[in-house]
């Protein structure tokens, strides 16, 4: 008989705020233990906490991403529980009344779609960090991640493998990026997955789960499920019982580990803060939002195939980040969309190719869509063909200047002028006379050859067009 | 000095007859020579008060000066000052000197209110008689065998005692109102929301409202005015246009409707604190006023709603004294759950142990319909009775506490006829109303006050009726004779 | 009612608060006073009476996403029991 493997996600996304959500401390990255930890982050008496205004906007652009009811009166609650990193004994979250409540996302596996439920988004505050082995026996605590607003989209158990569940990931990992909300890096933890993973027989009610946590990379998430699922099912089928907890997973021998701390049943008292009032929004703040809202990657790829006549595949690269397709516009734009097919090819094979080459984000390129589209003018206006324009793209990208400096400057201009080309034609066929020779006598491949060596004998410069032109004439007299 | 009120002190100091230094010392050298026996302080601040009475000065000879520039003031100690110890009189805080002012405290520091030091008070403000404090109770300026009421007993006892002019107090469940009548000094409580909450130690944060403690009416006018305010950094403030308190002072209380709540003068009430309320609503009848009959059907529901939901909110409050970041720690833990436990079980007094314990298990799995939820929805039902009330009356009066204050000793070992003792002032914090603290005489020679209670934001109404009561009467004046 | 040993031991793990072994009946004996004070509330009818977090119907206010807080960790840690090297310090955690 068959197992079924039934797969809920939990996120948590850091928002790209300057500040916590609950004081005007700094969230940036890397700063010296505790600098970026104020009074009311460390939990002193008497300090109160004020909501940041961001993650609001922040929070309701996911709900309406996802479809999903944006909660008109939502709550903040203490989640009270006693342990180093959380300063004040609780952690501030939403329970009952969530900003973001049901939703959809659709992912796509092997070719097939299918929606998955998301059940709720809640704001709540980041714990510290404890660290261990700085000072010997003990256990140092850094609060500057303290504070840090989360925003923990909880998926409904619709996930039914390992492949799903990534996919589901990274639609949701791609989705908080193009909206703007979060900065979607996992090795800083800006963007955590935590995977409720159980099997069971069809028909049957839902298995024991156990939870995957504190994986950095969608490809050990993928791994680390897959080898869930095959533990329990072991387990099941050896008689065995499943066990609800925490287990981590060892990336080096691809295994999952349970946590082995003695796990207590959690009993968090969750109780609607006092400090915090209501939040109220209102259906103008839905409706500005609304309207100020980025276009989501499924409408734009379905845009680029409808209107710009691409391939799902050229559309689905070009829309890989909210970056890489405002870049890719911006250069359509500058180029007068005269032709788009040719700024999607120049975009996934010459510009993505050089970021993958280097290791570099479309933010980091060293070149600007100005020069992207200045070169794409010069292939378009017959200033250079595609081959000489590959020279001109590296120079660019090697910080040579804009194309047109460098085709001046390297006199890469195509050579368009009759006389000059006839010369060359006249050059070639005077010099390869058993080749005119062979090509008289019915051998027409030859053709090749003579433009190969004319286009050689000009640096590339030539226009190809025209070299065909003048060649076939010259041959034919 | 310590005779004068807030306003002849102000008119003094402007006039230049007396310096805020001298003012000062005065209070300082009262405090030196009767603080012991009352133990109404937990610090004293001579050096910081005399720097500032100088600061004062300056201001005041600059022309620069506000009516209280210069007027000594004393801090609950649950109001955190930057660099002097605020300790709630806990020995969790025994060791704890706050890096930030209060609110309040910097208010009153920016109109140049120089602090005498810190006042004691029941543990984390938790009790009514300032018994549970660390430092030992303080005892009551009138009969010193008896409590000053709590939690604000050091700040009512220093005011009884002229040991100093004004204090501020904090209210969660009665704690200004009830140690006030105890001492026979005018304390309010304002709306929830009218005075920040920041750099106050949390006891219940949907309840605690610090408040005035003053000799007067007028005084404490005067001084609600330097203390209330918006303030963004606490999330419960009130956005509201600046407030003269003081300004009815003087309207006439003809045509005014008093309700008095039969629920208020049953069972349980001594019967000579009723006389003397009841003589109190007479003299009020005979400035004007008409008394009406009201109803708070609930009222008893309040105190076990109250002691459900404060104790909740501060089992979670207070989880943040945990021996990590500051205050008391335990010696050597050889673990995180002992360093916890034991830090603080040793660092928190019983009856603070006991409500942190009552909280977390009103909250916990299984009792928070029936406790929890339950508690709030008669919150609401408390709430709703006096916006029925207000119906037909502009303001309620009553007593502020069943009986006088009671003897040190005489309640410790039962801790629910304390909480039942607070019946009358607990559903005034429920509801997050204002409610005063008005003396109005004596039984067996120990103060009794005058409780009334308006709608929300009806201070300046409360506040002139106390003043009015107080023009023709002189029980506010009165001191106990051996600190005349 | 009438609180347990198992009851005392569960709140007092809760709230994170010892209870000596000496101490469990006394503790027990008042927390059930208190809880029988409790009990008061049972014949209430709060039949279709919303819950009361807040004394007043005010709506949460927004801050301004700015940084406004300047390090001070060494002000704050000059009071912590133990810190060094910037982090405060408890007993090894083992995860």
């Amino acid at each position: 008989m068959s197992w079924e493997v039934v797969i809920g996600l939990e996120i948590h996304a850091q928002l790209t705020t300057n500040t916590k959500i609950f004081s005007g401390s700094s969230i940036a990255y890397g700063a010296e233990p505790n600098t970026q930890a104020c009074p009311i982050d460390v939990g002193m008496p008497g300090m109160l906490p004020v909501l940041n205004e961001a993650v609001i906007g922040k929070s309701i652009m996911l709900g309406l991403a996802l479809n999903a009811e944006i909660g008109r009166k939502s709550v903040f609650d203490r989640k009270n529980y006693f342990y180093p990193d959380l300063p004040k004994g609780y952690q501030t979250s939403q329970f009952n009344y969530p900003i973001v409540g049901k939703g959809t996302l659709e992912i796509e596996v092997d070719g097939v779609k299918k929606t998955i439920g998301v059940t709720r988004a809640h704001l709540e505050e980041d714990a510290g960090k404890s660290i261990h082995g700085a000072v010997p026996g003990q256990t140092g605590i850094d609060l500057n991640r303290a504070g840090t607003p989360l925003l923990e989209i909880v998926s409904d158990p619709d996930l039914s493998s390992a492949k799903e569940a990534v996919a589901y990931a990274r639609k949701m990992h791609e989705l908080v990026q193009y909206l703007g909300i979060c900065d979607g890096n996992m090795q800083e933890g800006s963007f955590r997955v935590d995977s409720n993973v159980s099997v069971r027989r069809p028909g049957e009610p839902l298995g024991t789960r156990a939870e995957l946590k504190n994986i950095n990379s969608f490809r050990f998430i993928e791994k680390a499920i897959e080898f869930e699922i095959e533990r329990q099912i072991e387990l099941l089928e050896s008689g065995g019982q499943v066990v609800q907890e925490t287990r981590l997973y060892d990336s080096e021998n691809d295994v999952t580990r349970s946590m082995r701390t003695k796990e207590e049943a959690n009993d968090y008292r969750y109780f609607p803060c006092p400090d915090l009032l209501p939040v109220v929004i209102t259906e103008e703040a839905i409706e500005a939002i609304s309207a100020a809202m980025p276009e989501l990657p499924d409408a734009k790829r379905a845009r680029y195939v409808a209107d710009f006549g691409l391939s799902d595949y050229d559309a689905g690269v070009l829309t890989g980040s909210r970056d890489m397709a405002e870049f890719f516009e911006s250069v359509v734009e500058k180029t007068g969309a005269k032709d788009i097919k040719l700024c999607a090819n120049w975009m996934i094979t010459g510009f993505s190719g050089a970021l993958n080459k280097d290791g570099l984000s479309v933010k980091d390129a060293p070149i600007t869509t100005d020069m992207m589209a200045g070169m794409l003018n010069r292939i378009i206006d017959n200033t250079i063909s595609g081959k000489i324009a590959k020279q001109v793209f590296d120079a660019m990208w090697n910080g040579e200047g804009t194309a047109d400096e460098i085709i001046e400057n390297k006199g890469l201009k195509q050579i368009t002028d009759s006389g000059a080309i006839e010369a060359l034609v006249d050059e070639v066929l005077a010099n390869n006379p058993s080749q005119v020779e062979a090509y008289k006598g019915g051998q027409e491949k030859m053709l090749g050859y003579f433009v190969g060596q004319i286009m050689k004998a000009s640096g590339g410069q030539a226009n190809p067009g025209q070299v065909n032109q003048i060649l076939k004439a010259k041959l034919s007299d | 000095m310590h005779n004068l009120t807030i306003k002849q002190m102000s008119e003094k100091l402007h006039a230049g007859e007396i310096t805020s230094v001298q003012l000062t010392q005065h209070y300082l050298d009262r405090i030196s020579k009767y603080d012991a026996e009352l133990n109404a302080y937990v610090t004293v601040t001579p050096e910081l008060a005399i720097a500032m009475a100088e600061e004062a000065d300056k201001k005041l000879a600059s022309g620069d000066a506000d009516l209280l520039t210069g007027i000594p003031v004393a801090h609950k100690d649950i109001f955190c000052t930057d660099g002097v110890k605020t300790s709630c009189s806990s020995k969790m805080l025994d060791n704890f000197i706050a890096p930030y002012d209060a609110h309040v405290v910097s208010q009153l520091k920016k109109v140049g209110m120089p602090i005498l030091g810190k006042t004691n008070m029941d543990e984390f403000a938790m009790g009514s008689s300032s018994e549970s404090s660390y430092y030992g109770p303080t005892k009551n300026p009138w009969d010193l065998k008896a409590v000053p009421g709590g939690s604000s007993g050091g700040a009512a006892a220093v005011i009884a005692a002229g040991l100093a002019p004004m204090a501020t107090g904090t209210d969660t469940g009665g704690s200004i109102r009830q140690p006030a009548s105890f001492c026979g000094i005018t304390g309010i409580k304002p709306t929830y929301g009218s005075v920040s909450r920041f750099g106050i130690v949390a006891y219940a944060s949907s309840f605690d409202q610090a408040g005035p403690m003053t000799r007067s009416a007028e005084d404490s006018a005067w001084m609600l005015n330097a203390m209330a305010g918006f303030d963004e950094r606490d999330s419960t403030s009130l956005q509201r246009e600046a407030v003269d308190y003081a300004a009815d002072l003087g309207q006439s209380l003809k045509g005014l409707k008093v309700g008095v709540p039969a629920e208020y003068f049953g069972e349980g009430l001594d019967a000579d604190v009723e006389a003397v309320i009841r003589n109190a609503i007479a003299e009020v009848e005979k400035l004007g006023a008409e008394v009406v009959e009201v109803h708070l059907p609930n009222k008893d529901l309040a105190v076990p709603s109250y002691y459900v939901l404060a104790p909740a909110e501060a089992s979670s409050n207070l989880s943040r004294f945990d021996g990590v970041r500051f205050g008391y720690r335990c010696e050597n833990p050889k673990d995180l759950e002992d360093l916890y436990k034991r830090s603080r079980s040793e660092g928190f007094g019983a009856e603070v142990k006991r409500r942190i314990m009552v909280g977390a298990y009103a909250l916990s799995a299984g009792y928070y319909d029936a406790y929890y939820l339950k508690a709030q929805k008669l919150r609401r039902m408390v709430r709703d009775d006096f916006t029925k009330a207000f119906e037909s009356c502009d303001v309620i009066m009553g007593p502020v506490a069943p009986t006088p204050a009671f003897n040190i000793g005489e309640k410790t070992d039962d801790p629910t006829s304390m909480y039942l003792a607070d019946l009358y002032t607990i559903p005034v914090n429920l509801a997050g109303l204002p409610g005063i603290s008005v003396p109005a005489g004596f039984v067996n020679d120990r103060p009794v006050g005058l409780h009334i209670v308006g709608p929300y934001f009806s201070e300046t109404k409360l506040l002139n009726i106390a003043h009015q009561y107080q023009q023709v009467t002189d029980w506010h004046t009165r001191m106990p004779a051996q600190y005349q | 009612m009438s609180l347990g040993k198992t009851e005392v031991e569960y709140i007092s793990r809760l709230a994170a608060i010892a209870v000596e072994e000496n101490e469990v009946d006394q503790v027990a004996a008042k927390l059930s006073n208190i809880l029988d004070l409790f009990k008061q509330m049972e014949a209430a009818d709060t039949e279709g009476v919303e819950p009361m977090a807040h004394p007043l119907d005010q709506v949460q206010r927004l801050r301004a996403d700015v940084v406004t807080e300047v390090d001070q960790h060494e002000k704050l840690q000059a009071i912590a029991p133990s810190a060094e090297n910037g982090l405060y310090l408890v007993p090894q955690v083992i995860e």
